[in-house]
């Protein structure tokens, strides 16, 4: 176990806990450079993808994880973010103007939205952002001149001071840099008053309010810069996906972001980043599953001689391939993470963590009081 | 004029009045109690002075304004800090982060530089750290700093709710029945702190509660209150030893 020997402030206020730390993530940041260097196209592509649901998902643990409002409907400002973008570069604005505006407009109709949730909480709020994301989707496939409706849109690739990110590889550079930029600067709100400000209205809105919080202020900033981190995802979700049409934003794309802050972990920036992974990497390995299993059990059988292991591997295959099962798998393993880890990923990182300091002296027990739900779990 | 007043305060829910008419005056520097049983507006009263309730009549006045009409969050700008009956620490933070939040009234930071961290918004962090630390030392918290609200006994909690209050830098402190849960040493401890609170820091204290050790132990001045109306002002003996109080208490 290793304790830090605190001797200033400072200590608690900077990024990085000591060396140590600044040492792994400084290991982590070689990584994530040179990795694209070590893979094909396809993982590369995939891996930007991480990226880009790493940006919505600090958009969504700012609201849900740490000021304790529910939204359902964020696939919304993703699409707000992402047909502003496009529009305006189509209209020949230069590729930075175009993602200021998209992240302004995001930014203002985050505000409006944020506007109800004054006077609501839980189920409520959730139903209402849930019924403004159906609005917006409508919005999109109707307001022709400027979404081309179900024609689509397509995106084209980004030209940033002449410079065109034009393959894979660039793009996921360009994906990686506004992950970080947006993780320091929520990591800079999160340390300063206005964090702390959005955590007391999570856990005790009357507290919060008697230490001088304003609450209409702090939830509407909330909304407000949740909105806008959601719209520079959704700038660089346009030139990802290359072509748009309404109905990828649809209520499942919310679900699908709700679940990843759930399975992340709420109430930490790591959790965000950790269910991005999971999100975004689980389409392709329940893929790849689909061709691997069967081909590996059929292996196996024709090694073996048991036909049953091919008859098997087969039927997983058949399964697999069946519409829907990603979504069942998604499900299965949001409820399994409720039940069996409300801290998410990162709470099983920590303690994996702590397994390890702590060697062979670790107990399961250590964690035994921690299982205790927010209140933004409970739904008020 | 007194350095906080209640004038003929008033509030119904509905047809009930649960604060009747309430007139008291808290002088700077004394620890002044409300007392009486179960339902009788105690709490109410400390809701309506941190401005939660709108008072259906009467007035507020502190340090010589009135404060009837100001907003629940500025409040504690102007010097009122106070507790809860029913602990209302945020749960899922630190100790220091509790403490660190109440110098939000004195937050001097904007958002923008605030999302890049500029150099003086950090000069500013550690300032409100070193409030902060003057009050975990006042309280002997220190060794709770990291830990989760979650994972502290009742105890500790209670108390970090009192150094979250004097956090804010109040010149009154509403504590909302502070010695509820806590067993005989724990409220000696409590009584001795809120004789340091006054004595030594200089704040007037305005105190809910049920515990008459405590109350006697501390208060200069006490207040019954039954049905949301006063049935007698005066010292804690005074007030026991009144025919009313007496009645109020045991019934008869």
């Amino acid at each position: 176990m290793r304790f830090p020997f605190k001797t200033s402030y400072n200590q608690d206020i900077r990024i990085f806990r000591d060396k140590v730390d600044a040492f792994w993530y400084g290991l982590l940041a070689v990584a994530v450079l040179v990795l694209p260097l070590l893979l094909d196209d396809y993982s590369v592509g995939e891996i930007s993808w991480v990226f880009i649901y790493g940006i919505c998902g600090v958009s969504l643990m700012v609201l849900v994880g740490y000021t304790g409002l529910v939204s359902l409907g964020h696939a919304a400002f993703l699409g707000i973010g992402a047909y502003a973008h496009a529009y305006f570069i189509m209209h020949g604005a230069p590729w930075i103007v175009a993602v200021v505006l998209a992240v302004v407009i995001t930014t203002a109709c985050g505000l409006i939205v944020g506007l109800p949730a004054l006077r609501m909480t839980g189920i409520y709020l959730a139903i209402a952002t849930l019924a403004f994301s159906v609005i917006i989707q409508e919005v999109f496939s109707r307001w022709e001149s400027v979404t081309h409706g179900f024609a689509g849109m397509k995106v084209d690739v980004p030209v940033i001071f002449g410079f065109a990110f034009d393959d894979g590889r660039s793009f996921y550079f360009l994906c990686l840099f506004f992950l970080v930029i947006v993780l320091w600067l929520t990591r800079n709100l999160l340390r300063a008053p206005t964090g702390r400000a959005w955590v007391a209205i999570r856990d005790s809105e009357i507290a919060a309010q008697s230490m001088g919080v304003n609450l209409a202020i702090y939830k509407s900033m909330a909304f407000a810069y949740s909105a806008a981190v959601m719209g520079l995802a959704g700038a660089l979700f346009a030139h990802k996906i290359g072509y748009l049409a309404p109905d990828i934003f649809t209520i499942l794309l919310s679900i699908q972001f709700l679940l990843l802050v759930i399975v992340g972990g709420l109430g930490s920036l790591h959790g965000a980043v950790f269910g991005a992974i999971f999100v975004a990497l689980l389409p392709p390995l329940i893929a790849i599953l689909r061709d691997g299993i069967p081909d590996s059990m059929n292996q196996l059988a024709a090694n073996t001689g048991l036909r049953v292991i091919g008859m098997l591997g087969t039927a997983i295959g058949e399964f697999l391939k069946k519409p829907g099962v990603e979504a069942g798998i998604f499900g299965l393993i949001l409820v399994l993470v409720i039940l069996l880890e409300p801290l998410g990923m990162y709470g099983r990182w920590l303690k994996i963590k702590l397994f390890f300091s702590t060697f062979p002296m670790y107990k399961a027990s250590t964690f035994k009081r921690q299982k205790t739900y927010m209140r933004s779990e409970r739904l008020r | 004029m007194s350095f906080f007043s209640a004038d003929n305060l008033s509030i119904n829910f509905g047809g009930i009045k649960a604060v009747d008419g309430v007139s008291f005056d808290v002088e700077q520097g004394e620890v002044f109690t409300i007392i009486g049983p179960n339902g009788a507006g105690k709490t109410t009263i400390f809701n309506l002075v941190s401005r939660i309730y709108e008072p259906s009549g009467g007035k507020l006045a502190f340090a010589g304004r009135d404060i009837t009409n100001v907003p629940p969050h500025l409040i504690a700008a102007l010097g009122i800090a106070r507790t809860f009956q029913n602990i209302e620490l945020f749960e899922h933070a630190t100790l220091l982060q509790n403490l660190l939040l109440a110098r939000h009234a004195h937050k001097r930071s904007d958002f923008f530089s605030e999302l890049l961290f500029l150099p003086y918004v950090r000069r500013l962090e550690m300032e409100h750290r070193e409030a902060v630390e003057k009050a975990i030392d006042f309280l002997d918290l220190q060794q709770y700093r990291d830990s989760l609200i979650v994972n502290l006994p009742y105890g500790v909690r209670k108390v970090t709710e009192l150094a979250r209050a004097l956090c804010t830098d109040p010149k009154l402190l509403l504590l909302d029945e502070p010695s509820s849960g806590l067993n005989v040493e724990e409220t000696e401890d409590m009584a001795f702190w809120i004789q340091d609170i006054k004595n030594l820091l200089g704040i007037t204290v305005l105190m809910v509660e049920h515990d008459m050790s405590l109350v006697s132990a501390v208060s200069d001045r006490v207040m019954a209150l039954n049905y949301g109306r006063p049935i007698a002002t005066g010292t804690p003996a005074e007030v026991q030893a009144h025919p009313e109080v007496v009645r109020a208490y045991l019934g008869g």
